[in-house]
Parts: C-alpha cells; structure tokens; sequence
C-alpha cells in the first residue's frame, strides 16, 4: 500500500502536532524516505514540493544532504516554479565546500543569458548568496554584461553580485571599475546604491581605485546635498528622511574617500555640516543618518568645529531616551577620547550618569569612558562619583571598576594622603575584586609617604577592626600594623577620632585574623609575622606573642609551621638579634608603575655629563660675553677663542651632534615653574625648537598667563599660540608654547622673557633674561 | 551583513539566511549559541550587543527575534532600519503577518528577503519595487502551472 505524501502545510501540521521530540523525529523520518523515493522516481512535476518539504525539515536542524542534486535537476528546469525552489535549495543546501556546487554553474550561465528578469533575478541571487570564488571567474562576463542592461532590475542586482565577485576574487576589480562611473549617473536609487556600493568594496582593495574615484567626490556630494535638501519621492523616504539607506552609504563611501587627504575631505565640510544639521532626529532613521555622518567626520580630516559639532552631537544623543542611541554615543566617544580628549571631556558630567544605566552594556562603556576621562583636573571629583558607583555597580563590573580606580588614582593622585585614603576605600568596597598587585602597590605606597605612617595605620586598623573579610585589606592593614605599630598605640592624629588603642585589642584582632576561617594561607602569614614585628615595637612583654608563636609551630600548612618555627627560634636562642631582624623596612624598589619615574630620572641623568662640558663652554662664552653685554648688538665671535672652543669641543666624552639639549628651568616663583625644552631638527640647522612648560604646584590656579620673549636683532623669532591660558593648581595640566628661533648665523643666542600672570588674587609680572641658556641651542 | 536568523521565543529557527560560506555544523553552533545568548537578555537591554567579533542587532516583533550579524564598521541604526524594513514588506505581502504566516509560507518570506538585500546588501529602497518584483515572480509562477 503506498502511504501518499503529505503536502508541505499538512507536514508541518504534523510536525508541529508531535508532542515529544521522539515522535516529531518519526514523522520527519518517515516523510523523508517518501521524498528520497519520489526523488528516484517520482512525479518529476512534483520534485518542487517534495524539495520544499525537505528545506523546511532541514530548517529544524535533520540532515537534508540527499536533496543537493535535486536542486541542479530543479535549476535545469525550464518552469519557474522549479527554477524558484531549487535556486533556493541551492542556497540552503549547497556551499562551496561541496564539489557539486560547481555544476550548477552552467545553469545559471544559461539562466543569466536568457534574458528572463525573474529568472535572471534568480540566477544572480544564488551567485551572489553562495558563489564560489571558481563560479564568479567563470561568471565574470556574463555578469558584466548584465550591468548595462537596460532593465534596473537586473543591472541592480548585476552590480550587488559584483561586489560579491571582487570579495571572491579581488583580481575582478579590473573587470568591474571601469563601468563604475556611468553607473554614478543613474537615478534609479537601487543602482545607485549598489554603485556605491561597489565603489566602496573597489576602494577597500586597491590604493589605484581609492585614488581614482576621488574624483566622484563632488558628484557623490551632490547626490546627497539633493537627497537632504529637496528630498525624494515619499517611496523611498522613511519618516520624513530621504532614502536613509542611500544616505548612509554615500557618507561611508565619503568617508572612504576623505580619510588621509586633505582635499577632499575640505570639499565634504560643508556637506557634512549640512546634513549634520538638517537632519530629522525625532526617530532612529534620522538618527542613523546622523550617526553616520558623525563617524564620517571624525575619520576623515575635517575642520576642528566640525569634530567639536560631531562629538556634541554624541553628547546629545547620550541624552536621547532610546538606549540603542547612548549605546553607540557610548561605544562612539570611547573610540574618539583620546583624539579628541578635550571635545569629550565636555560631555562628563553626561557620561557620568550614564553609570546608572540599566543595561549593563552601556554602564560598563560609560565606567570605561568615565575612566578615561579622568586627569589631574577633576580627579577629585570623578573618583567621588566612581567610589560610589563601585559601591552600587553589579558584580561583573567591579572588578574594573577597581582596577580603573586604582589605576587613575596613582597617575592622578594630588595627595599621598588622598591616594591612600581612595585605595583604602577600595579596600574595602571592594577587596576581593582588585588585581593581586594592589596589595604591594599599596604597602609601597605607604611605605614611601613617611609622613603618612600613623595616619594610614590608624585607618587600616579601624578598617580591619570592622571587617576581616576582605583579603587584600586585611593583607595590607596586618602588614601595616606590624610595621607600624609602635605609631598605632602613640601616634596621636587630629583627623580621625581619637582611639585609644590597647596593646592587648592589637594583638586579639591579630589572632582573630590568624585563626579566622576567612583568611587564606597568605593572610595568615601577613598576621603572624605582623605579630613578630610587634613584639619589638610595643612595650608590653611579649609571652602572649610567643605562645601564638609557638602554637603555629605546628600548624598544618607548611609555610605557616615554618615562619612559626623560624618565629620561635628567634626568641629563644636569637633574642640578641631580633630587634634588628625586625627592624622597619627599608622602601622596596619596585617595577610597574613606577617605571615611568625612573624612565624619566635615567633620561635626565645621560644628559648630565654633556651639561658639564656645556657649563665650560660657558665659561668662556660668558668672559667673551662681558665684553659686550648689551641685548641689541650680538656680539661677534673672536677667530682664536673660536679655536679654542673647538678644541674643547673635541673632547672625547663630547656628545655627537644630534645629543638631546638638556632643559633648562629659568623661573620658579611660589610653586609656578617655568621649563624650557630645546630642540634642534637635524635638517634645518639654523632653526631652534623651543618649548616652554608652565607648571604649577601650588594651592592656586595661575589664570591669564601669558609669556612674551625677545631675542637678538640678528635672530627671528616666531611665538606660536600657547596651549591655554591657565594652568590649574596642584600639578595641573602645564601650559606649553613653542617658541621658532631662526639663527642663520648661529649668533649667540639670549633670550629675555616677560611674564604676566594672576596667581593667589594678585596679579604677577617678571621680566628676566634667560642665563645658562646652553650652546647648542644656537651653535 | 553575515547572517540573518529568525527564530521564535522558543528558540526555534524560523529563517536563516547567511552570507558567508559556513559548514553546515558551524552554522549549527552559531545559532544554537547565538539563540541561547538572545533570549536570555532582558527586556529593557539594548538592541545591540558585541559576540565573537562581529555586532549581533535584533529586535523582536511580537513572538520572533529577527537577528542580524553585522561588521564592526556597519551602523547598527540602519540595520534596525533594515530589520524593520523587511518586516514591513511581510507584512504588506501576507496582509498583517503573524509567525505562522512565516511558519507556513516560510519559501516566500525567503523570496521576499531575497528581493530586498543581495549579498548581504540592500538592493533596493523602494519598497513599491521590492513587492512589485514579488508579485511578478508570483504571477509567472501562477502563470505557468495553468499551461
């Protein structure tokens, strides 16, 4: 009896009418094996139902793999119902990696050329889908055709195959540039696009082509200045804006072709101020094309006001009620902070809130970009914001959110106090989280700041008198503790509440630490040796340290048993020495961070030996210069002392000419320093580089600074704008000016400087010539 | 684009239309594992998140996620502009479409798709022109069962 097929609606009932996946698996099972036999021998009229049934089963996930050759016999067909399902096949069955793909290239050579839309629409579906990179070869040309085509139909999806072609088999990028330019002229909107497309793929691959299609810039331009200014039929408008689709794609090809040149991205500032402005932002498809025009703007080479509106059109959008519009803002100023640090730095207070988003995707971009917007400046307040976002944030943030703190807080730090405090309170909200250096950094952070030793043990007792949970804390306050005990029990501080601390209470909180079930191995060796320390900085006697010793001695853990061992050895039969064993430490030398320090001070020690030769030349410049003395007349070299420097010069340890020219510091008035750095570029020997640096270390900020300068008659010199006009207090951000000295004749260079500044409510002027000023600044 | 999934709340594959060569077993994996990290976001989470290297946008309309895979320099406001895009066209060719419509028609709403975006493209931006093409298809088709 032969069971007859289902219909495709009837499977899928059935499907869907199983109740266990057992029984759906029998239905399919059996519905196959009709298939596979109508297949073999089957109505042929009826092949396409029968692939139809087995591309939905394939869909739920059976395998479907006995199908593939029944797509080419549905290709080959001549109706289009069969042409319809076995294309479709082709693109769920098929794929490169099965040797019968290839054979269906034949049919669509045939398909392509017949000159049916549908059919043809078919045809460059399926090659565009799953083409392989042998397909588009042997297809190139039939697809080249079709692209002047007069059908738009056609040639649209001719383009897009194209595009799929280059990525196959970029060498195609030949055979599809030239036709790109006549296509630029079409107005059908999909030809359009695809073009565009196309261009965009044709730029990506080849320096050639990107320089070629400059040349459509203008052209590009107007395509879109008509698209936001006129507008388009409604037919192709979503909400109010013109073809977004277009819109957006043109912009990504501007932006393609303005990256790294100057020119054209000039002839886009207007365009893009343009659509930048005019653009609807009441729903997201105006706000896509904004968004685009955004990112075009900050990659190509644009006017600075234009960057400044592109990253305020972010900081606008951070404040849009739809979380999909922060997210890219977020995700978009993250990338931007560092090119445009001062634009972004604008929109903090924004981003600051954003911490509170919901979403965890946008707290952790907004905690990422908060952090990268810390500096010296607002360190203060961001830290406030961020400790209490670490108090609230969700678990999988914290850990960052430690570790950005920790991090920002020892680049910014205004005080030691300060930074001590900001890790302690990390410590504490959220110890478990940090990095297992912090632990180190923080006990050589306490260990440099002498001044801060009573202070910062009073803390961390308190601190661990609360809480001996958390590790790293209860690390650093039993190290400290043991360090410092003598200072806990004596040290008398204002600031924090007077505690009378009982040497007993030190010694049971540090049992307590050391018998807890909360502290791992390492905190119990951090405890016990505090324990041993103390018992040479406190006056009491020392039996009960001694018995906690001796218990230890036989302890399971090994490291423990050991130091304890070690402990009660030093008592009984070394007691001589145990107070200088356990002396305070000397400060480790210490990697990592620190690194930039001594990065620094070894970069200003090299120069060192050439500023000795430096002062000799002096020396005799300066007998020379008596002479003289007069800042309008330069006073000319003598030939013999000439000589005579030069054998000075050819002193062996005499640094070769391109040696860096040590900085000088040429004032210093209540905290406010001023550098300068000299540069001489080797290719241009009469130019002097000099840039100056105003620092401020004191409790008030230095506003309406400016530096003037005069030189000698002979020189030319050239101020170029200074970077700012203040310099906030306490290491702020320093001002910095280049000053160009052109000295052709390598005349003696002086230099007077007239400063003018408001610092502490009154307003300061210095007038001074610049001495020492080193020869090779001007030699 | 990469891919495009449609599958139900239940995790269910209703479309998937990729455009880059996979084995049948890495698609598999994609979606098993891409299905699983979808549903489990909550409501109000944003339409975008980060997977692999490549941006995932979805949105769900009623009781299907429509899911796209899209590459770091796409926008993902046009993709949502896209996603909404081909909702509407099935909904204007199945008059008010329900996922039982995609269910049932599940070949048409890959013709349909196919008129839209090629290669991962969009192909066309009319959407007059996209139902235009998928209504001439279907009359051919009508057009030859008769003869």
């Amino acid at each position: 009896m032969v069971v007859p097929s289902l219909k495709l609606q009837d499977l899928i009932e059935e499907i869907r009418g199983a109740r266990t996946q057992a029984q759906e698996r029998e239905v399919i099972q059996k519905e196959c094996a009709h298939i596979r036999a109508s297949f073999r021998d089957g109505d042929p009229m009826l092949r396409h139902r029968q692939l139809t049934k087995l591309l939905y089963v394939h869909m739920l996930g059976y395998p479907a793999h006995f199908g593939q050759m029944e797509c080419l016999k549905l290709i080959a067909s001549s109706r289009f119902t069969d042409k319809r399902v076995g294309y479709l096949g082709a693109m769920l069955l098929l794929d490169e990696r099965h040797e019968a793909h290839l054979l269906i290239t034949n049919s669509i050579k045939n398909d392509l050329s017949q000159g049916i839309q549908p059919v043809q629409g078919l045809a460059l579906c399926t090659l565009s889908t799953m083409g392989s990179a042998e397909m588009c070869r042997d297809l190139a040309t039939e697809v080249e055709k079709l692209l002047l085509q007069p059908s738009p139909y056609v040639r649209k999806k001719a383009i897009l195959t194209a595009v799929h072609m280059i990525r196959k088999v970029p060498k195609l990028s030949n055979v599809f540039l030239p036709p790109c330019a006549k296509l630029l002229h079409e107005r059908h909107h999909g030809i359009l696009l695809g073009t565009i497309t196309l261009i965009m793929e044709l730029c990506e691959r080849s320096p050639e082509a990107l320089r070629h299609f400059r040349k459509v810039v203008p052209q590009l331009a107007q395509i879109l200045r008509t698209l936001v200014t006129t507008g388009c039929s409604t037919e192709h408008s979503i909400s109010g804006v013109s073809d977004p689709f277009l819109q957006v794609q043109i912009l990504r090809l501007l932006r393609i072709l303005g990256r790294n040149h100057e020119e054209s991205s000039e002839t886009m500032n207007d365009l893009l101020a343009q659509v930048a402005t005019n653009t609807d932002t009441s729903r997201n498809v105006g706000n896509a094309v904004l968004f685009e025009t955004v990112l075009t703007i900050m990659d190509i080479r644009s006017a600075a006001g234009l960057r400044v509106l592109a990253v305020n059109i972010l900081g606008r959008f951070l404040h849009n009620s739809d979380r999909n519009i922060r997210y890219v803002a977020l995700t978009s100023l993250l990338r931007l902070v560092q090119s445009d640090h001062s634009a972004v730095q604008r929109h903090r207070p924004t981003v600051v809130e954003c911490l509170q988003e919901t979403d965890a995707s946008l707290s952790r971009r907004a905690l990422e970009l908060s952090l990268a917007l810390v500096n010296g400046s607002n360190v203060r307040a961001m830290m406030q914001e961020l400790q209490a976002f670490l108090e609230s944030c969700p678990p999988d943030l914290r850990a960052d959110c430690a570790s950005g703190i920790l991090l920002a807080a020892e680049r910014f730090a205004p005080t030691k106090r300060w930074h001590i405090d900001t890790i302690l309170h990390v410590l504490t909200t959220a110890g478990t989280h940090v990095r297992d250096d912090a632990v180190a950094n923080l006990t050589q952070l306490i260990g440099g700041a002498q001044e801060l030793h009573a202070y910062s043990v009073r803390r961390l007792y308190n601190a661990l008198a609360q809480d001996i949970s958390q590790q790293p804390l209860v690390q650093v306050a039993a190290w400290c503790i043991g360090e410092y005990g003598d200072l806990l029990l004596e040290g008398n501080f204002e600031e924090i509440e007077p505690l009378q601390v009982e040497e007993e209470e030190v010694l049971a909180l540090l049992e307590k630490v050391l018998q807890s079930h909360m502290s791992l191995p390492a905190t119990r060796g951090y405890a016990l040796t505090a324990l041993m320390k103390l018992s040479t900085r406190l006056r009491g006697d020392n039996n009960r340290i001694r018995q906690v010793v001796s218990i230890y001695g036989s302890c399971l853990d090994m490291e423990l048993q050991q130091r304890a061992v070690e402990y009660d050895t030093l008592f009984r039969k070394y007691d001589h020495m145990r107070a200088a064993i356990l002396e305070k430490m000397p400060l480790v030398e210490q990697g990592g961070p620190q690194v930039d320090e001594e990065a620094k001070e070894s970069k200003e020690g090299a120069p060192a030996p050439t500023e000795s030769q430096a002062s000799q030349l002096l020396d005799l410049l300066d007998l020379l210069d008596g002479a003289s003395g007069n800042a309008q007349h330069p006073p000319l070299l003598d030939p013999s002392p000439g000589g005579a420097l030069v054998h000075l010069l050819d002193l062996p340890c005499a640094p070769p000419s391109p040696a860096p020219i040590p900085d000088l510091k040429v004032f210093e008035r209540e905290g406010v320093q001023l550098n300068l750095s000299f540069i001489r570029p080797p290719e241009n020997p009469a130019l002097l580089l000099i840039i100056i640096t105003a620092t401020n270390s004191s409790e008030s900020d230095v506003t309406h600074f400016i530096c003037q300068a005069a030189v000698p008659k002979s020189l030319q010199l050239q101020l170029q704008a200074p970077s700012g006009n203040t310099v906030p207090a306490r290491g702020g951000f320093p001002v910095t000016q280049l000053f160009r000295i052109l000295n052709p004749n390598k005349a003696p260079l002086r230099l007077k400087l007239r400063l003018t500044y408001n610092h502490f409510g009154q307003s300061v002027q210095e007038i001074f010539e610049v001495n020492n000023l080193p020869v090779e600044s001007w030699q | 684009m990469q891919f495009m999934l449609l599958f139900s709340r239940q995790g269910k594959l209703r479309l998937q239309k990729w455009y880059v060569p996979l084995s049948d077993k890495e698609k598999k994996k994609i979606t098993r594992e891409l299905v699983q990290t979808v549903l489990a976001r909550k409501p109000k989470m944003c339409s975008f998140l980060e997977w692999r290297d490549l941006k995932i946008v979805y949105k769900r309309y009623a009781s299907l996620y429509f899911c796209c895979a899209i590459e770091d320099q796409d926008n993902e406001l046009i993709t949502l502009e896209i996603i909404h895009r081909y909702v509407e066209l099935l909904d204007k060719y199945f008059g008010s479409v329900c996922e039982l419509d995609i269910i049932f028609n599940f070949e048409k709403a890959y013709f349909i798709l196919d008129e839209f975006l090629l290669g991962g493209e969009v192909q066309e931006t009319s959407k007059k022109n996209v139902l235009k093409a998928i209504e001439q298809a279907d009359l051919l088709q009508e057009f030859q069962k008769v003869h």
